[in-house]
């Protein structure tokens, strides 16, 4: 029910802060859309805590904040890389173990390293990514297993030890 | 004027980017080239919107973010699955 | 305080403008697919993200800057995983990367 609940609060601030016209019709018309929506996904039966992550949310920031820093650092790198002349590239493939508990978690995970420049997942096959670094030292960084950890943290209920959650 | 600035640099990565389309030599090369092509658009639009003084125009870059991505994915899937996934929701391989 | 943030806004809009070059420069120069994606993910990271920071901070705190912010997520929610898909069609079709180290 809360997931429902979230989903239709998320899909109204959207709604308002797209739109911007706040005439009675236009909103009847966003409110019955929002609603209309809402009802599909819940028939789909897609409506859980993996489409509606809602228990990440107060962590979100935090490592959003991180996750920009790693992105900047990095795409400095890659960019004197592209630029200085003569090679400076050492292409290296990895297998790194996602550690995460819920199939959402190693998704974010894979996705992180992918939008950090210099790094890109290639494949995920239970539980293994398979990660293509533009150089090793970019390799041997992701294999210190540092955006690893914090993901897992990440993704950890409130309260809970790093152990796997109940399972719905 | 840094708006010119920033257009006429986005102009010239496209003008790349396409290079890099035609050149290959893969295809998957030529999908990575239109795909970055997609993204520079959003932000073409978005900065022409401020040029002209209409920041209006990013409705139309989020919609063209939107079908940028949808249009990418069901370009590889296509390619992978040689239909748009109503056989592979039966086969093992996981979906994109 | 306006000249302040206007040129807080230009250093923003130059240097999205020369990340997104630089990562064309790269698209053109990457010896194969795999590293051409790296290249592509500095126009799509750095490039974007500086570009469209220099226009929130013309356009202030209104509804403009709430969908640039909406831009922002959406492109950088869906460009990794267009990216990973890309590579992982590009593997299971046989284009092998070529590598230094293969530590698979």
């Amino acid at each position: 029910m809360r997931y429902l609940l979230g989903l239709i609060i998320g899909a109204a601030t959207l709604w308002l802060l797209l739109s911007g016209v706040y005439k009675p019709i236009v909103l009847g018309l966003g409110g019955f859309s929002v609603l209309f929506c809402a009802y599909v996904c819940h028939r789909m039966g897609i409506v859980d805590r993996e489409s509606v992550p809602l228990h990440l949310l107060a962590r979100v920031p935090l490592y959003a904040l991180w996750l920009g820093g790693e992105i900047a650092k990095s795409n400095w790198d890659v960019a004197k890389r592209i630029v200085l002349p003569g090679r400076r590239i050492s292409p290296t493939i990895v297998r790194l173990r996602a550690h995460q508990s819920s199939e959402l978690g190693q998704a974010i995970f894979a996705n992180s390293i992918t939008l950090t420049p210099g790094t890109v997942t290639v494949a995920l096959r239970s539980g293994d990514a398979i990660v293509h670094a533009i150089t090793e030292d970019n390799a041997t960084d992701m294999e210190g297993g540092d955006m690893d950890q914090r993901v897992r943290r990440l993704e950890r209920p409130f309260g809970a030890p790093a152990r796997r959650e109940a399972s719905e | 004027m840094m708006f010119l600035v920033a257009i006429i640099a986005i102009v010239v990565t496209m003008l790349m980017i396409l290079v890099r389309a035609l050149l290959g030599p893969t295809v998957y090369d030529r999908i990575l080239a239109i795909n970055l092509f997609g993204t520079k658009t959003v932000l073409f639009v978005a900065v022409l919107g401020f040029l002209n003084g209409r920041p209006e125009f990013l409705d139309l870059g989020l919609i063209y973010a939107l079908i940028n991505f949808i249009g990418t994915v069901t370009v590889l899937k296509f390619m992978q699955y040689g239909d748009l996934g109503w056989e592979a929701a039966s086969k093992e391989k996981p979906d994109v | 305080m306006n000249a302040l943030i206007d040129t807080a806004s230009w250093i923003l809009l130059a240097g999205g403008a020369l990340f997104s070059v630089i990562g064309g420069i790269g698209m053109l120069r990457m010896p194969d697919f795999y590293t051409r994606m790296h290249a592509a993910s500095v126009t799509d990271t750095a490039g974007m993200i500086l570009m469209l920071a220099g226009l929130m901070l013309q356009a202030g705190l209104t509804l403009v800057t709430a969908k640039l912010v909406f831009v922002m997520l959406f492109l950088l929610i869906t460009s990794p995983t267009a990216t990973h898909a890309l590579a992982r069609a590009a593997l299971e079709d046989g284009i092998e990367p070529q590598v230094d180290h293969d530590k698979r």
